[in-house]
């Protein structure tokens, strides 16, 4: 924890600069949850700002809905403290139940509640409202989801989209000082799930209302997120705004869970770094210090990083090894000289076949992040 | 994944013991119903050990005793093979084959259900019996005898012909549930239509076949009226007769009844070695196979099918219109009281099963538990106790002088009092029942609790809502229907209980069961025609609610 966060100080300049005059809203303290001798959530410590929107990504069983639970009152966690609105919701002697938070939930599946209409739905929350205050914020609540005119449907009426619609509506109508979202996107289809990104968003940004979201779709979290919190076996990895996660993952786990990653070992020398793609500046890797001098390091490389042209076998650096056909692109695995295997991605028009020599060239315009061999 | 398989049922285990007070309160509820129902077999077992291990070893082995263990045994043994020649050939015909009318001969192969098994001994008797009405028909034929239908085999076959729908229903939600790519899987794997049945089909359909075979064989073992109205000697029967003779050794009934648990005990057991240990039957996705083409078998098959149908329905029903038609004055002897009785007891039993049923089966369906599961399990004694053995144990409690010192050091005297006044009144009756039929309360109310996404009580709570209020406004009304069917089953199956019915009710007090009881032992058939149809009406509607509530979980 405490070296990606100060890494982060290094070269993440505009990680919160859009919320960074924001009141802090949500604040996690060395948050630990421990099922018996199981620990699913390692001391976490977080700050989200007021209106922004955060996303927990990483793979499934990394502790991301645990904590989201833990913040949702749903769990309670085994160390360390949880601030919601300046007040401790969570902590060694304090703990209030989900009811009492003030916070709203937008589960995976909906949790719509089946016996009762699309407007009962929106009003569950509202109980302590009199009437009018009610119908009228239950009538601006749909409004805002953009569903107008459907309050009296029962909720299987409705289609995947507009069930999303309701359960937005319902979370955000009693004003929750947060709003937690459990893989949202995951119940739909995939169409329909970029879609309800951008719509969600939306909503969200219009009604002002902080976020923490979880899921373990990175296009997702990159997509909707101000910023990415990345979580790996119950612990913190990263985090920051999505470009910056995206470009400088301050790990060998961030990396190769983002985008499809490959590693080219070089070896760094004194005013070059040599691969088996050719040698190039030592300004090309982000950070370098002299320490390195002489020593092995695997750098980043993504499959838009590198493009291969045809070779003759003894001019070429290495081989097709197989290729994925995407539509609108081929993304070619090759197997370099030295043994390591790198991806090249190439427009649809450009054929080559498995087997074939190919010269890989390094064509990024930007530096790479690296990681010293293990 | 396997980390987070475990981390998952942790926190289950977790928020089960989590939910403070009233997750508390809830457990200790569901404990007080289960321990109560549980009292009749503590009583049981306390009353049998009071007279000491040789004199019930004495009466064990006497040559009477062991002579209805093994009458019982061969009953029991007999229905269940039955069952499964009767049940499983049709089950297959229906799911499997072409058969002309297959939704028909569905329906008709469910249908003995709804013919309370002494209903149809009864009426099988008349039928079939000396003198009865195949014998009057025959006689000018010059026929003088036809085989007596009173012993084992009339007793089997009565059990077969109106048990075996059991064992058709759960094979048919087998051979449903069963993926019918399988199949053809295995045949492109080069096996015979016959071998891929035999390979393939029957251990993915055989936990199905066994739950069905369980709950015949169950019911073979502790039925009441069909042995005694076939005059075959075997527990129920002869629990009922010690019980109600004076000249019997002391603690006859109650041992006879042990030994009775005691072989219940060991189907059970059998049960859950055959059918525990495959979840196989659960396969979803049931893309079918083609269906088997019967060609000139489909003639035996019709016959079979037909056979069946007529012994099962034709029979009962086309005996009880022929009382109605013929019976004369005697059919309008039959007085009313008796079937507002009957209403009055089930309406009774119904509500309290349910307001037990409920804290169990939200409890059971919500922990984890090691403590929820044994109260789960408690609550199912009386599925698997007979009513006989029911009646004994209540009649002992309630009469006997010092059971209650023995286990309670202060005020026994008032609370023997307070028991033993309620013997053989109308609470009494009702208790039999709810301690008899709590197990469909619970198992309605059960599933309906799990259907209910977990997520919504979760959603309720993040909306400002207590877990009890998230219960009465979410889960309460979602639960509903399935409360409302486990109280009609409770109601209905009370309706037709017979032997808690005549040992525990008040002197004088006439229902439906008892009243037919009566009149057959008086011989007044016709009498029986009016409320043995209605009891056949009731058990219709008892099936209905059982689909219905079928359809609603699916």
């Amino acid at each position: 924890m405490a070296e990606p966060a100060s890494q982060r100080q290094d070269h993440d300049d505009t990680a919160t600069d859009d919320f960074a005059d924001a009141d802090t809203v949500l604040e996690l303290d060395g948050v630990t949850k421990a099922y018996g001798t199981e620990t699913a959530v390692t001391d976490v410590s977080l700050d989200v700002q007021d209106g922004e929107l955060l996303t927990l990504l990483g793979p499934s069983g990394c502790g991301k809905t645990t904590t989201l639970r833990m913040l949702a009152g749903l769990e309670r966690p085994t160390e360390g403290s949880i601030e919601l609105g300046g007040k401790t919701v969570a902590g060694p002697e304090t703990f209030v139940a989900a009811e009492d938070r003030g916070v709203g939930i937008i589960f995976q599946d909906f949790a719509l509640f089946p016996h009762l209409s699309v407007e009962e739905n929106v009003a569950f929350g509202l109980s302590d409202w009199d009437d009018d205050a009610t119908s009228e914020r239950v009538a601006e609540m749909l409004d805002l989801v953009d569903m107008p005119d459907m309050g009296d449907r029962s909720v299987d009426q409705l289609s995947g989209g507009q069930q999303q619609r309701v359960a937005v509506a319902r979370s955000l109508a009693p004003e929750p000082d947060i709003l937690l979202l459990d893989e949202p996107f995951s119940n739909l289809d995939v169409r329909l799930r970029v879609e309800m990104r951008e719509e969600v968003r939306r909503i969200l940004k219009e009604a002002g209302v902080t976020a923490v979201s979880v899921t373990h779709d990175q296009e997702e979290a990159l997509s909707i997120s101000d910023r990415v919190a990345v979580l790996n076996d119950g612990r913190i990895e990263q985090v920051g705004d999505p470009e910056g996660v995206f470009e400088h993952p301050e790990s060998r786990f961030v990396a190769s869970f983002l985008g499809q990653a490959a590693f080219l070992s070089a070896r760094v020398g004194s005013d070059t770094v040599d691969t088996a793609i050719g040698s190039y500046d030592r300004t090309l890797l982000k950070g370098l210090t002299d320490g390195y001098q002489g020593a092995m390091v695997d750098v980043l490389v993504r499959p838009d990083d590198l493009r291969a042209v045809p070779a003759t076998s003894d001019s070429g650096n290495g081989t097709i090894v197989k290729r994925q056909y995407t539509g609108p692109s081929f993304i070619y695995h090759v197997e370099l000289d030295n043994g390591d295997v790198v991806r090249c991605l190439h427009n649809h028009a450009e054929d080559m076949g498995v087997g074939e020599p190919v010269t890989v060239d390094l064509v990024s315009d930007h530096s790479l992040a690296w990681y010293p061999t293990e | 994944m396997a980390t987070s398989d475990r981390l998952d049922r942790l926190r289950n285990d977790g928020t089960g013991d989590d939910d403070g007070a009233a997750g508390f309160s809830l457990a200790v509820t569901a404990g007080a119903v289960a321990a109560v129902v549980s009292l009749p077999i503590i009583v049981l077992v306390v009353q049998a050990t009071d007279y000491g291990l040789g004199h019930l070893l004495g009466l064990v082995t006497q040559p009477s005793s062991v002579q209805v263990a093994v009458n019982s045994v061969v009953l029991t043994g007999i229905v269940t093979v039955g069952c499964v020649a009767v049940g499983v050939p049709l089950a297959v015909l229906t799911v499997q084959t072409d058969l002309p009318f297959r939704r028909f001969w569905t329906v008709v192969g469910a249908l003995p259900l709804v013919v309370p098994s002494y209903i149809g001994a009864f009426t099988f008797i008349a039928a079939f019996g000396p003198r009865g009405e195949l014998a009057d028909l025959l006689a000018p034929l010059g026929v003088e005898r036809i085989p007596a239908i009173y012993g084992l085999h009339g007793a089997a076959l009565t059990l077969v012909l109106f048990t075996y729908p059991y064992v058709f229903l759960t094979t048919r939600a087998a051979l449903l549930s069963f993926d019918g790519t399988l199949v053809e899987a295995a045949r492109t794997l080069n096996h015979s239509r016959w071998e891929a049945f035999k390979r393939v089909t029957v251990p993915q359909i055989l936990p199905g076949v066994a739950a069905g075979t369980l709950l015949s064989s169950l019911y073979a073992l502790s039925d009441f009226g069909t042995p005694s109205l076939m005059r075959y000697e075997v527990f129920t029967q002869q629990i009922y007769v010690a019980q109600r003779s004076l000249g019997v050794p002391e603690g006859y009934p109650a041992m006879l009844s042990l030994q009775l648990l005691a072989i219940v005990a060991v189907v059970l057991a059998l049960e859950s070695r055959v059918g525990g240990s495959t979840s196989a039957y659960i396969s979803r996705g049931a893309s079918r196979a083609n269906r088997v083409e019967l060609g000139v078998w489909k003639w035996p098959a019709l016959a079979f099918c037909s056979l069946v149908a007529v012994l099962c329905l034709g029979v009962p029903l086309g005996v009880l219109v022929w009382w109605l038609v013929r019976g004369g004055e005697a059919v309008f002897e039959f007085d009313p009281t008796a079937a507002w009785n009957s209403l009055r007891v089930a309406v009774g039993a119904a509500v309290v099963a349910t307001l037990l049923a409920l804290p169990v089966a939200g409890y059971s369906a919500r922990s984890t538990s090691v403590t929820s599961t044994v109260v789960d399990r408690l609550t199912y004694v009386g599925y698997a106790v007979p009513g006989v053995v029911i009646g004994v144990a209540l009649i002992y409690l309630t009469t006997s002088v010092d059971l209650l010192t023995w286990w309670l050091p202060v005020g026994a005297d008032a609370v023997t009092g307070v028991v033993q006044s309620v013997y053989k009144t109308v609470p009494l009756l009702v208790f039999a029942y709810v301690v008899r039929f709590l197990p469909q309360a619970v198992g309605t109310v059960r599933s309906s609790v799990l259907q209910v996404d977990p997520k919504l009580t979760e959603a309720a709570r993040s909306l400002g809502r207590s877990s009890t209020g998230a219960f009465r406004e979410v889960t309460l009304p979602l639960i509903a229907p399935g409360v409302a069917a486990g109280a009609a089953l409770v109601f209905l199956t009370t309706m037709k209980e017979l032997p808690a019915t005549l040992m525990l009710s008040p002197i004088g007090f006439e229902t439906l069961v008892s009243y037919i009881w009566l009149v057959r032992g008086a011989g007044s058939y016709g009498a029986a025609a009016i409320p043995a149809l209605v009891l056949v009406g009731v058990s219709a509607l008892s099936m209905v609610v059982i689909l219905a509530q079928e359809r609603y979980n699916g």
